[in-house]
């Protein structure tokens, strides 16, 4: 396996076509091999039942420690609402030049803001997600370009003005 | 921004450092942290941040306090203080003890992005600020004051020296010689320097004026007092008032000028509230004030208040030496503003320039330089460009050669090197100054 090759590691319930469309739109952008796998963990051991959400550090720390190897990069997949201690919500997180992530579909779906259901949506933005926090790992930080994937959004009207494709910049630096 | 933004993270819980150390990297800040204030406290010491992002309830000392010892190590520095626990009391204490903004655990994650740009923001204006308020003062001092002379050197070091006090200063020297420059120089050196230097003609003024200028006035003091206006003295405030040709005020006006400088307070003419203001008086005269007291046309006790320091410019004959610079800079000056590309000028209109009287001093030299580029043809200023005929000191053409060939030049510039006509003038016919020019290595200085 080349180092620089992604597995995408499903934890709890998604649609196989849902996440084979995920998973051909992180090909496309990372030009890797891609694997898609589903992992298991008690996911009730990282609730936290005052804030009624998943504490993503210790959640990201099982998915480093457990599921990830020195061979690729890791990207753990969840439908849960995440939160670290500083912040509300998060859509997911990622070690910077690590060699591990998460992200959620929780908080991405049209149905959670009172919105009718738009699947291709959710995979565009799901996908988008995944593309950023796998950025991380492969050590970019945020961008200032407004299109590029790896620029900072905190909502999913943030999320949507974005693309899924890296800027030039970006890009570069990725093939370095 | 070319230089990242560095950031201090002081909280004593480990999930909170990460947290924010994650985010602050991966949106390309420099990230630091620190467990508790003490820690946070020394690193403050040997390194700079220019955000400190800090918890309020830390074991140990308190952000609160934290914040009160950073900003009296570091006015200026930017602190924004965070907690799971918000009252409107801390907040309020946060904010009167100088945080820039106050934020509660858990935060939306835009909010935090949101707070930092704008302290960035904040920080890139500050540095901006003190940038331009450098290039303003080295404007002041390096640009506008030419001279490399040993007598404007000395000038120089009496302005370096007054600067710093509050003492009244009178700058005297003969008209054109950049009196207001050194003025601007004393007050933009000073402690002053950021309060307004307010500059008074007395001579352009009528005393009635002078002193509604001076003093200001109230609304219906006299015909023609619509408003209420501030006067000079009460506009210097914190500042300086530079008073120009001081010589020129009345002994009327001399009085209430010694009473003003004595007290620092004043009233409104047509009112009745004193006024106080806190400036400092630089005057500048062309006449010989001592010689005025002696005479009786000025007052002793003004003159002994206002000559507390005491500073000579000289004239630009006494520093011939500063010509060929100063000469440069009105060049450059001239053709910046008339758009043209910077014109030379020949060695030997340089050097005749240095010859010259000035009686008019840098003003006069200034006005030919402007002439000289307005009227000439863009490409050399030569001396037909310059009216230099009259008033150049002949005293070193000592021998009768010596004043031959200076009288030949002097016609065949005049004649712009026509020699029938130089020669008619001359007296001579055109083969005796073909010989004269040929004896004396003369040259035309467009040739």
């Amino acid at each position: 396996m080349n180092p620089r090759d992604i597995t995408v590691i499903s934890f709890g319930y998604f649609d196989n076509n849902f996440l084979t469309k995920v998973v051909e739109n992180v090909r496309h952008q990372y030009t890797c091999n891609v694997i898609l796998r589903e992992g298991h963990f008690d996911l009730s051991d990282f609730y936290d039942a005052a804030r009624r959400q998943y504490d993503a550090n210790r959640i990201l720390l099982e998915v480093e420690k457990n599921f990830s190897a020195d061979t690729c990069k890791t990207i753990g997949l969840f439908n849960v609402d995440l939160f670290i201690p500083i912040f509300t919500y998060i859509f997911g997180q990622a070690y910077l030049g690590g060699r591990s992530g998460i992200a959620s579909l929780f908080r991405l779906s049209n149905e959670r803001y009172g919105i009718a259901a738009d699947n291709d949506l959710l995979i565009e933005r799901f996908s988008k997600e995944i593309i950023h926090e796998l950025g991380h790992n492969f050590n970019l930080i945020h961008c200032h370009v407004p299109d590029c994937v790896m620029i900072s959004g905190s909502y999913v009207e943030d999320i949507d003005q974005k693309t899924a494709s890296f800027c030039a910049s970006c890009r570069s630096k990725l093939m370095m | 921004m070319s230089k990242k933004i560095s950031i201090l993270i002081v909280d004593d819980e480990d999930s909170v450092r990460d947290s924010l150390f994650s985010w602050f990297i991966e949106d390309g800040y420099k990230v630091d942290c620190a467990e508790d204030a003490k820690t946070a406290l020394t690193k403050l010491e040997s390194e700079n941040y220019d955000i400190i992002l800090a918890d309020i309830k830390m074991p140990g000392m308190d952000g609160l306090e934290m914040l009160r010892r950073i900003k009296s190590l570091k006015n200026d520095s930017i602190v924004i203080v965070m907690t799971a626990f918000a009252t409107v009391d801390t907040a309020v204490q946060a904010l009167k003890d100088g945080a820039f903004d106050y934020i509660t655990k858990p935060f939306d994650p835009d909010d935090l992005s949101h707070l930092i740009r704008n302290a960035s923001k904040q920080i890139s204006l500050t540095k901006e600020n003190e940038t331009l308020k450098e290039k303003v003062i080295t404007l002041q001092n390096v640009e506008d004051i030419i001279g490399k002379s040993e007598a404007m050197r000395q000038v120089l070091h009496q302005v370096q020296s007054v600067a710093q006090s509050n003492s009244s200063v009178i700058i005297s020297g003969e008209s054109g010689t950049g009196k207001e420059l050194i003025a601007k120089a004393i007050h933009s050196n000073s402690s002053r320097k950021y309060f307004p230097m307010i500059s008074v003609h007395c001579g352009a003024l009528t005393e009635s004026l002078l002193e509604s200028e001076l003093f200001g006035h109230e609304k219906g003091a006299f015909t023609g007092a619509m408003y209420n206006r501030k006067g000079r003295f009460e506009m210097a405030d914190s500042g300086t008032i530079f008073l120009d040709e001081i010589a020129t005020v009345s002994p009327k006006m001399q009085v209430e000028l010694l009473r003003v400088l004595e007290s620092k307070t004043f009233m409104r003419v047509g009112g009745n509230k004193e006024i106080s203001s806190d400036f400092r008086v630089i005057c500048a005269t062309n006449r010989n004030l001592k010689l005025m007291v002696d005479e009786g046309t000025f007052r002793e006790d003004l003159y002994y208040r206002l000559n507390v320091v005491n500073i000579h410019v000289p004239p630009l004959r006494e520093r011939s030496g500063d010509i060929p610079l100063l000469t440069e800079y009105f060049i450059k000056k001239y053709c910046t503003s008339m758009n043209k590309p910077p014109i030379p000028i020949d060695e030997t209109v340089v050097k005749r320039l240095e010859e010259f009287d000035f009686p008019g001093n840098i003003r006069e030299l200034e006005n030919m330089i402007e002439r000289a580029i307005v009227i000439g043809n863009g490409k050399k200023i030569s001396l037909k460009d310059l009216p230099l005929e009259k008033n150049i000191i002949s005293t070193s053409a000592e021998s009768l050669d010596e004043q031959e060939k200076s009288h030949i030049t002097l016609i065949l510039h005049k004649y712009d090197w026509n020699i029938s006509r130089s020669a008619k003038a001359l007296g001579v016919d055109r083969v005796t100054l073909y010989n004269k020019i040929k004896k004396y290595n003369l040259k035309s200085i467009n040739n």
